[in-house]
């Protein structure tokens, strides 16, 4: 089992004719991703090494049944390509699209809230999300990636992503799925909805937890943690060293005040009862603990 | 990026919030001759990207034309918490009736806009918070629905504003959050908002933070960049198109990722070293990027050894080490460097590494194991 996506998801690249959005799409579909469809209004007909392109998501859905959407066109275009593809009824769209203006993606997630509900977005600005060897949706090396559980991985950062599936893999240890969800101001799905989904999911016994500074996605996980989690939690908070105020990178790491700190976060999920590593090293290492005792 | 006061007034005014004629100048001279033309008395304010410059100094009323000149003298050049004075706003002194806190900024836990309003203004709006969180009156709005005249009136009822101030108030609010909407801000601060003593609402103050990724729909905020304060080193990685954060430290860093940049960063820390920046060369790493970075860490003469921290994902080891490789024959490093690679074909990655291999540049494969050599190199703490 898996949260999300599995090996039935079936896959619309939107853009499949071009740049970014064509390199990852093949690349996902090498990986083993049923990518069954592209779309670009201007090249509805053609082909991409075999993949029937259309000429909207709509059309895409009704004639290969798809269920998902990747999404990775620019910044100006992803808002309008995410919502084209929430109306046409996907039940999973992952963008990977980086620096969609923040009030575009308010908007983008407000619609989506009200019209849209049963869709879930992805990001933006994520790695994506992959199930190792049924469903890779995204930017992930599909190579660094274990499958067969029983962890599993949401995270707000790429590397970092990529650098928990990798130990672990080393390790011998599988995962379920993993989602990162994005370092933006509003991420479609939250890591209270991956503890969710992962808590409900039989195949996953524990999970891993990749946060980092500004925000409170991770306190509200700890709150979740608290309440709602009985498997267990390994988490790691990049940023301890970060002066306030100042921007690292994503435009979710950034702090003001004492709000967002690594240190608050740390705490929070302490108490929640979590186990807080400080290095993505000692994460992988008390991760192994934790299998090891399931 | 953050607007001083003289840009963000020039950005709300765009949206029709009224403000105070005035004007920005960099000498005593120019101050007077501005004070002037405004008509007596003025206010001379600094123009720093801080808080606090009322107790420090850099806010201060002028009667005439010599007081004018000799404030702006005393203020140009000065130092208000960390951040160099270079510029004064000068504008007509306001007969303030009353002082209020106004702002429009995204919250990010509720994943929607949030107007905040007080009729305690004019102070550090954090200290009201902590002290008297009911003098804070907050609204979430849905960006969906946008922010009506309902409830704006509402919200300036709620936060006890003076009966005479509140249509005003209100008017301005709306257009408030039209600047924080079209105008693509993160934040729009206003302390204080004040009602002056003829009847009418303005702005005596403006905190505006423009969203970077919509600079792209904007081309009218070319007129505040370089401005900005960056250092040195901040502003040759800037034009490298390089994420940089310049930090006080000894360990230069490079990294691929935020996550990663920041962690690296952390690990550094906790083997007893200083970061002496922030830097990710984004996912790719190429030798382009790399030869780039090297560069700009390399010209730090605080940085006392380089840790350099590639995850191979997409672009395999290989590819990073080669790209290593060719930046190495580009740029000349005077501190000894540590590269930690992983990740896909990391080995053969660090096979092609051992060809520039030496007793100043060292290929480790752990993070923890690769941060100590750079902490040691560096000469310790």
């Amino acid at each position: 089992m898996s949260i999300f996506v599995n090996s039935s998801t079936k896959v619309v690249v939107h853009g499949l004719t071009g740049g970014q959005a064509r390199f990852h799409g093949l690349r996902n579909r090498d990986y083993g991703t049923k990518v069954v469809a592209g779309v670009n209004p201007a090249k509805g007909g053609q082909e991409v090494e075999g993949i029937p392109v259309f000429a909207n998501a709509q059309e895409a859905k009704a004639a290969t049944g798809a269920n998902a959407s990747f999404v990775a066109v620019p910044p100006k275009a992803a808002p309008g390509s995410v919502l084209e593809a929430a109306a046409a009824g996907m039940e999973v769209i992952v963008c990977i699209t980086e620096g969609i203006p923040a009030q575009d993606e308010a908007r983008m997630y407000a619609e989506l809230r009200h019209k849209y509900p049963k869709s879930r977005l992805i990001g933006p600005n994520c790695p994506g999300v992959i199930t190792p060897g049924e469903c890779n949706i995204g930017i992930t090396a599909g190579e660094i990636a274990l499958g067969g559980g029983p962890v599993g991985i949401v995270s707000r950062s790429g590397t970092l992503t990529y650098q928990a599936l990798y130990e672990l893999k080393q390790m011998g240890i599988g995962v379920t799925t993993c989602v990162g969800i994005g370092g933006d101001p509003v991420p479609g799905t939250s890591f209270v909805d991956c503890l969710a989904a992962f808590q409900q999911d039989p195949d996953t016994k524990a999970v891993l937890m990749i946060g980092e500074i500004g925000g409170t996605g991770e306190e509200e996980a700890a709150e979740f943690i608290n309440e709602r989690v009985t498997k267990p939690v390994v988490a790691y908070i990049a940023g301890v060293t970060a002066p306030p105020g100042r921007r690292m990178g994503h435009a979710g790491a950034i702090i003001s005040g004492n709000k967002g700190t690594a240190v608050a976060k740390m705490q929070a999920l302490t108490r929640a009862g979590a186990k807080v590593a400080s290095n993505p090293t000692e994460a992988g290492a008390m991760m192994a603990e934790v299998v090891k005792n399931l | 990026m953050d607007l001083y006061e003289y840009q963000g007034k020039a950005y709300l005014a765009r949206f029709g919030v009224p403000v105070s004629p005035g004007g920005v100048a960099d000498s005593g001279d120019e101050v007077a001759a501005l004070a002037e033309e405004l008509g007596f008395p003025v206010v001379v304010k600094a123009q720093v990207l801080t808080g606090g410059r009322g107790k420090a100094g850099g806010v201060k009323l002028a009667g005439d034309r010599e007081e004018a000149k000799r404030c702006a003298e005393a203020m140009l050049g000065t130092d208000i918490r960390g951040h160099t004075v270079r510029r004064v706003w000068v504008e007509h002194a306001t007969d303030i009736a009353r002082e209020y806190y106004a702002s429009f900024t995204l919250d990010r836990s509720a994943k929607a806009h949030l107007a905040m309003v007080s009729a305690k203004g004019g102070v550090e709006i954090e200290q009201v918070a902590e002290e008297d969180p009911t003098a804070i009156a907050r609204l979430h709005i849905d960006p969906y629905f946008g922010f009506s005249e309902a409830q704006a009136e509402a919200l300036v009822r709620q936060a006890g504003l003076d009966q005479e101030a509140r249509a005003g108030a209100a008017e301005v609010l709306a257009k408030l959050y039209r600047c924080f909407v079209e105008g693509d801000a993160d934040l729009v601060e206003v302390n204080p908002l004040v009602l002056a003593t003829d009847g009418r609402v303005h702005a005596l103050d403006a905190k505006v933070t423009l969203d970077d990724n919509a600079a792209f729909r904007h081309p009218e905020w070319a007129e505040f960049a370089g401005t900005e304060e960056l250092d040195e080193r901040e502003r040759h990685a800037k034009s490298y198109g390089l994420q940089y954060v310049g930090l006080d430290g000894f360990v230069g860093i490079i990294a691929n990722g935020a996550g990663l940049a920041m962690s690296t960063c952390d690990v550094v820390n906790q083997v007893g070293g200083k970061p002496a920046n922030f830097l990710d060369i984004g996912g790719g790493a190429s030798a382009e990027v790399m030869a780039r970075a090297l560069e700009v860490i390399s010209s730090d003469k605080s940085v006392r050894s380089i840790f350099v921290n590639i995850f191979g994902g997409i672009t395999r080891g290989e590819e990073v080490a080669n790209g290593i490789v060719t930046a190495l024959g580009r740029v000349d490093i005077k501190v000894p460097m540590v590269i930690r690679l992983d990740g896909t074909n990391a080995e053969l990655g660090r096979d092609i590494l051992r060809s520039v291999e030496s007793s100043t540049v060292i290929s480790a494969p752990t993070m923890m194991g690769a941060a100590r050599t750079a902490v040691e190199l560096a000469g310790g703490k």
